[in-house]
């Protein structure tokens, strides 16, 4: 068995429609087993619903989701989750009025109670930050701080395949650095599969294995992230400019 | 000074049960946005069940020993408002779910306009008593005045129900704040598209707040039939609405608030029909609710929201 090549994720044709407003357009994508895959493209280019249309919300009207060979395009959100998939959502959404603490118990409200402390400790040594805020409201907390506590609450989850939508939206170059570095970590030591979204292309395409381009709703381009960030059009889009 | 101590024990007795209906106001509101207008009315079925089974049980099955008596009607009044919650939200809100905001609420005040009618045509639209069943009480002070000698007393009902409310409120606050149920419950009121992605059914997280509620009116509903002796179809309104204008007064969301409030309007209440007239005590407490809002239009112990983005 070749680790590169077993299939985690299978997006297949997917569309999803908002009401009448088309949003994804037949998107094909794969992660594989231990891989981390990028999908980068601009403001409203339906990144964002993919990563809902995974996690069932929306649902696809068209085409398949399979994840771990089993269909989940029309299983209820709840459901999914339980198969092993943890989001770090748009916008983080942090529970405002629940302390950290709090936030990430419900990050790990389907795990056994029995592994919460060796998981509390994980993310405390990934994200030392947090461990100093435990009993402040999520609400009260900085930008960089609550995405890392989007983040640790996804990992809380002990998940195998993590989505990550726009980590570094906002945040300060090395907030990002220290987020993106956590990503890489995770992914090496712990062989744990990412499918990150950014608009941040630069270095999400160096963090990543693959990448995938999305323009209004399609997939235009993909490839390995050197391959991609090599790629005159995906300079001229995404880079120039755009370039911390 | 008497008079006032007595009163101030009959309004904290009338206070706990608002208050006790007003919680489930308050967890429904917190967690859908919406007013459960039925509610009430879950409050006046806990009666009756209360009542009918407590005849059932003392005069067809001759039990004799009262607590083990109310325990029995305890629970299964709670049982059938719980079952009554349950099926009430599944047919009539959660199809609703996600429809424009009204609607619920409209579904709501229809559900309470059924469930009074039902009742009025089954059971009669007459009173029903229940003699006292608890008597006695302790004599705390003694005082005289012109008039002669004024006892200040407390029964044991009254006792009961203050006991029983506060053993309900600590056990309730604990669940919300302690148990993985009351975090799920509180990530739903916050962010109920998050809360699925961290894997809660929010659906079932939803049925069980509004199971929750049920239960407790159920409980007011019994203190209710023990306290005053009578009761009919249409009590399930006013209480509703007092103990709606409770979970305002108190910052509606607001676990705690919804208990305050209760017990406010419990106190406006009765201070009010003892020191000025009986007609006027519901005038007196909306119109205290009226001014709160004015001045504190989240309620007393609400939150305003604070977020940073």
């Amino acid at each position: 068995m070749s680790v590169q090549a077993e299939t985690l994720l299978s997006v297949r044709g997917v569309e999803t429609y908002y009401g009448k407003i088309v949003a994804l357009r037949g998107v094909d994508i794969d992660v594989h087993r231990g891989e981390i895959v990028t999908m980068i493209g601009a403001n409203g280019a339906g990144k964002s619903t993919l990563m809902m249309t995974i996690c069932g919300q929306p649902q696809a009207r068209n085409g398949q989701v399979i994840y771990d060979g089993q269909d989940i395009t029309l299983m209820p959100t709840h459901e999914i989750i339980s198969l092993g998939i943890a989001q770090s959502p748009e916008g983080r959404r942090i529970f405002p009025r629940m302390t950290v603490m709090e936030n990430l118990q419900m990050g790990a409200a389907l795990v056994d109670p029995g592994l919460f402390d060796e998981d509390l400790a994980k993310v405390f040594k990934l994200f030392p930050r947090l461990k100093e805020r435990i009993a402040q409201r999520g609400g009260t907390l900085s930008g960089g701080e609550q995405q890392m506590l989007a983040i640790a609450r996804a990992l809380m989850s002990r998940p195998k395949l993590l989505l990550l939508d726009e980590p570094s939206l906002g945040l300060a170059p090395l907030i990002v650095k220290q987020i993106f570095d956590a990503i890489r970590v995770l992914n090496e030591e712990e062989g744990l599969t990412v499918f990150l979204v950014e608009q941040n292309a630069f270095h999400a395409l160096k963090l990543a294995h693959r990448g995938y381009v999305m323009v209004n709703g399609n997939i235009t381009m993909s490839g390995t992230g050197a391959e991609l960030l090599k790629r005159e059009e995906v300079r001229a889009a995404y880079l120039e400019g755009g370039r911390h | 000074m008497e008079y006032f101590l007595q009163q101030l024990i009959n309004g904290l007795t009338l206070g706990s049960i608002y208050g006790l209906i007003a919680i489930g106001y308050t967890m429904v509101y917190g967690i859908i946005g919406m007013i459960n207008f039925a509610h009430g009315d879950v409050f006046m079925i806990g009666a009756f069940i209360a009542l009918a089974m407590f005849l059932i049980l003392t005069t067809v099955l001759g039990f004799t020993f009262l607590p083990v008596v109310l325990l029995i009607v305890l629970i299964v009044s709670m049982l059938f408002t719980s079952a009554w919650g349950w099926t009430v939200e599944r047919l009539a809100y959660r199809p609703l779910r996600g429809s424009f905001r009204l609607a619920p609420l409209i579904t709501a005040i229809g559900m309470s306009i059924v469930l009074q009618n039902f009742v009025q045509i089954t059971q009669g639209a007459r009173v029903k008593p229940l003699p006292p069943q608890i008597r006695g009480g302790v004599t705390l002070m003694q005082g005289s005045t012109e008039n002669g000698t004024i006892l200040v007393q407390l029964s044991y009902m009254q006792m009961i129900i203050i006991f029983t409310t506060i053993v309900l409120m600590a056990g309730f606050t604990l669940l919300i704040s302690r148990t993985p149920l009351g975090r799920a419950q509180r990530a739903c009121e916050q962010d109920r598209k998050m809360a699925s992605l961290l894997g809660i059914n929010v659906d079932r997280t939803i049925s069980l707040t509004f199971v929750m509620g049920a239960a407790l009116a159920a409980v007011a509903g019994l203190m209710f039939v023990l306290l005053y002796g009578v009761i009919d179809f249409y009590i399930g309104f006013l209480a509703g609405v007092k103990a709606f204008t409770a979970a305002v007064l108190g910052g509606i969301g607001s676990l705690p608030g919804a208990m305050l409030g209760g017990l406010l309007i419990g106190l406006i209440e009765v201070f009010w029909s003892g020191y000025f007239s009986v007609e006027y005590k519901d005038v007196a407490a909306f119109s205290i609710l009226a001014i709160v809002l004015i001045f504190l239009p989240s309620g007393l112990l609400g939150q305003p929201e604070v977020e940073k983005v």
